[in-house]
């Protein structure tokens, strides 16, 4: 019977989850919508439902805007081509959203203690956390090949080769820049290494490591600016040109909620997940006045809140570098990743390394040291590795010549 | 390499705080100009008169032949419009009107003017066709009195060709 209600506890958390993370999918569509819209000097999508207020106002104008397009896409004709490979077609979106949604299980999202020792907000306390997530943001990238190859269209099928070739490039560095944070907190459990950024984030340390980070997870998410795997200009859609309806719904939400469980993952190892100044002392007053439950609760809303205002803020970054940058090209994307990021995050485990048997007790100064260390490479590769520009050089022709 | 990026950065940064230039249309509608040709009206004498004499000139000028004119005598005891005839089936089918405005040069009473309206959607191919009943502006809404060589109705054939009104 014990089992039996564990186990009916266990499918509701998974089902609360699926939801959360598929309902942070449609606001992050509609986040970025409206972003891009003021970015770009638009108001971005505002009809789709509104809270009205007095005096005429209206408060959140478009906010069922993502709910209209998912009724949208469920309507729309479902087709599958005739050359295609049908079940390895069918089966892509699958193996590509189920990925994306399974990352959050390995993520903190913050603290509530259940009093027995674990955590509510964080599901599978893994020994080797940190491994689970980078294998399972990597396995999403089989749905997309698979999806380019059993289309049977040249524009799906470099689609998929592109991103399989890019995601190959980009693991390495985002593996090191990730292996340096386990070397700092020398734990490979993803909610240590969330405990041990209770004083100092590790984005202070581990500066170079967070900004590699930042660029590998974007062209891991195959996100602008290193969108090629679905260049429009170029691919017509890439790997998803012949999918439509529910079926490209699905690779839209794995791709999206892949963006999102890379910034929260970001902000799970650089920014300290859900810790943030005051909620430590703020929980420990509510201790000793109202309880250890309530204690629990209200830890775990506010670090869940911490955790979700961070993230939040990374996706902002996100959204403003897909309405800034242009797209690379792709020797320029090979470049960067392997002759750049690569040895960056290299020299980044070495010195963490280094550092780390050096001064084996850490401490502030060391910390700040070694965040000057790693803003002064960024700056000397960016000026040394910045690409070349050919030198123009006019000839002048005289006119009198040919007359 | 970075300053150019964050060069990019900052400027999209700076269009988040301006104020969007998009008009939101059913609600806000940008004026358009004074000389915009839109849907066609078939105005009146201020006496409340149809200016239109069933002349057919428009008709005749039209480079898309969107325009029907069956024009009849006027009962002259009840007259629709000055002068001898008036139009008794008027239509313009706006599928096929071009808004070029050669109807409204043609016209020698300015009966037609294309005016500011531009929100001519429709659904079917029927409803493209505008009558008369549509087009005629309100009794009410007439301008300018009658030339007399409008009201000598004995005289034929129709008056010259364009009349300052």
């Amino acid at each position: 019977m014990e089992f039996w209600i564990d186990i009916l506890i266990l499918l509701v958390r998974c089902l609360v989850l699926a939801l959360a993370a598929t309902t942070l999918f449609a606001y992050f569509t509609l986040f970025e919508r409206r972003l891009l819209g003021r970015f770009q000097n638009r108001i971005g999508p505002n009809r789709a439902g509104h809270i009205p207020l007095p005096g005429g106002k209206k408060l959140f104008g478009g906010f069922l805007q993502p709910a209209a397009d998912a009724v949208k896409l469920f309507f729309k004709e479902d087709v599958i081509p005739e050359k295609a490979d049908k079940w390895v077609y069918l089966i892509a979106p699958g193996f590509a959203v189920i990925p994306a949604l399974i990352i959050w299980v390995g993520i903190p999202l913050g603290n509530w203690p259940d009093g027995q020792g674990s955590n509510w907000l964080h599901y599978a306390p893994i020994d080797v956390g940190i491994l689970y997530l980078l294998a399972v943001t990597s396995v999403g990238v089989y749905g997309i090949a698979i999806a380019g190859w059993a289309s049977n269209n040249k524009y799906s099928m470099i689609g998929g080769v592109r991103a399989s070739a890019q995601v190959i490039s980009y693991e390495l560095a985002l593996g090191l820049s990730i292996l340096a944070v386990v070397m700092q907190n020398g734990t490979f459990r993803t909610e240590e290494i969330v405990a041990g950024q209770n004083i100092i984030w590790n984005i202070v340390p581990q500066f170079l490591a967070f900004v590699i980070f930042l660029v590998a997870s974007t062209a891991e998410v195959v996100r602008s600016p290193f969108d090629l795997v679905e260049a429009e200009q170029e691919l017509v859609g890439g790997y998803n040109t012949e999918y439509g309806s529910m079926k490209f719904a699905l690779f839209f939400m794995s791709e999206y909620i892949k963006l999102v469980a890379m910034n929260a993952i970001a902000v799970a190892l650089f920014l300290g997940g859900g810790n943030f100044p005051g909620i430590d002392t703020l929980v420990a007053a509510i201790r000793t006045s109202n309880g250890d439950t309530i204690a629990y609760a209200v830890q775990g809303a506010l670090t869940l809140g911490a955790f979700l205002l961070k993230t939040t803020v990374l996706s902002f970054i996100s959204v403003w570098v897909r309405a800034s940058v242009p797209r690379v090209r792709y020797d320029q994307l090979m470049n960067l990743g392997w002759k750049i990021l690569m040895p960056l995050a290299l020299f980044n485990v070495v010195l963490t390394a280094v550092i780390g048997v050096i001064f084996p007790e850490g401490g502030l100064v060391i910390h700040i040291a070694m965040f000057v260390i790693g803003a002064v490479v960024i700056g000397i590769t960016s000026v040394v590795a910045a690409p070349k520009r050919a030198k123009r050089s006019v000839t002048m022709v005289s006119n009198n010549a040919s007359n | 390499m970075l300053s150019a990026f964050f060069k990019g950065l900052g400027t999209t940064f700076k269009y988040l705080f301006k104020k969007p230039v998009t008009v939101e249309y059913p609600e806000v509608k940008r004026p358009v100009h004074e000389r915009f040709r839109g849907r066609h009206q078939l105005q009146r004498f201020a006496n409340g008169m149809e200016r239109c004499i069933g002349c057919s000139l428009c008709a005749a000028a039209c480079p898309a032949d969107a325009i029907l004119v069956v024009p009849a005598e006027n009962n002259p005891e009840k007259p629709n419009s000055p002068g001898e005839r008036f139009a008794a089936r008027y239509e313009i089918n706006m599928l096929r009107c071009i808004y070029c405005g050669y109807c409204e040069d043609a016209c020698p009473t300015n009966a037609i003017v294309l005016e500011h309206q531009y929100e001519l959607s429709f659904y079917d191919r029927k409803s493209s066709i505008y009558d008369k009943s549509m087009l005629l502006v309100p009794v009410d809404k007439g301008h300018g009195d009658i030339p007399p060589v409008l009201q000598q109705l004995d005289r034929r054939p129709s008056p010259p060709a364009q009349i300052d009104l």
